[in-house]
């Protein structure tokens, strides 16, 4: 799969950006500590880190017998390059400003 | 502990050589980070990460291993707090070859949950890793960086 296409594709599934959200949280989590709180087999986030990892939103190291997960952020900031700075302009800042302000604190 | 250790990674379609030569020579640090990375990079000496507009010396540490075109570590703090050791952080950068692509790995470790270095970093890494590696891939830089000191 083309690497943009992982990404996108990594990103579409509402679990797979929990987990993203909670590495953002703690960083460096082992597949355990990643299940708590997760509503689903440890099989399922199993199959899912693997699709964040084929992406590279995920890297892992191993720190003796434990595998630790971290959120790689770098394909993202070229999601960034490539998808929203070129179209960004000062106006739909001011305007995602406004959004955000009338919506609150709320985010997906 | 692991709280503050992040490990960033990115995928480059060049070689081993060229990916270091780009890490460790001022020449091409100075064209995708807007500094020079400046040292004689034996393990022992020191480094510094000196601004290219008007040469502030922004990070200091220390070369603990050099092994080209592998792996290199080097500890990591703010001029700033150049004498207290639980200032500096370390950062571990290791180079694989993958088919056509370099693996660029970085472990930044150690850091102070909290200070300005563990939040300067989150937001640097990516912007660093992603300019590099398009300087590496087209020739040209991200304009990220500029436009982010402007901000």
């Amino acid at each position: 799969m083309n690497p943009m296409d992982a990404i996108f594709k990594a990103l579409a599934d509402p679990s797979r950006r929990k987990l993203l959200d909670r590495l953002f949280a703690s960083n460096g989590l082992t597949l355990g500590q990643l299940c708590e709180r997760m509503d689903m087999s440890r099989q399922a986030v199993t199959q899912h880190l693997n699709v964040l990892e084929a992406a590279n939103l995920v890297s892992t190291q191993w720190r003796g017998r434990e595998k630790l997960h971290f959120l790689n952020p770098v394909p993202l900031q070229e999601v960034y390059d490539r998808w929203v700075r070129k179209f960004e302009q000062r106006g739909l800042k001011a305007l995602n400003r406004l959004k955000q302000k009338l919506e609150g604190e709320a985010h997906d | 502990m692991t709280e503050s250790d992040y490990v960033y990674v990115t995928y480059i379609a060049s070689t081993p050589q060229k990916v270091w030569d780009a890490l460790t020579q001022p020449e091409f640090t100075r064209q995708y980070w807007e500094h020079d990375n400046v040292s004689d990079w034996k393990p022992g000496s020191t480094w510094e990460h000196r601004a290219v507009d008007g040469g502030k010396v922004d990070i200091v540490g220390k070369v603990v291993e050099f092994t080209p075109p592998k792996r290199m570590v080097i500890t990591w703090a703010s001029p700033a707090e150049r004498d207290k050791p639980e200032a500096y952080s370390r950062v571990t950068l290791e180079l694989e070859p993958t088919g056509s692509m370099v693996r660029l790995t970085v472990n930044h470790a150690g850091l102070i949950p909290g200070s300005n270095m563990h939040k300067g970093i989150q937001s640097g890494w990516p912007r660093v890793l992603s300019s590099l590696k398009s300087l590496l891939e087209t020739g040209k830089p991200l304009e990220t960086w500029a436009k982010a000191k402007s901000a």
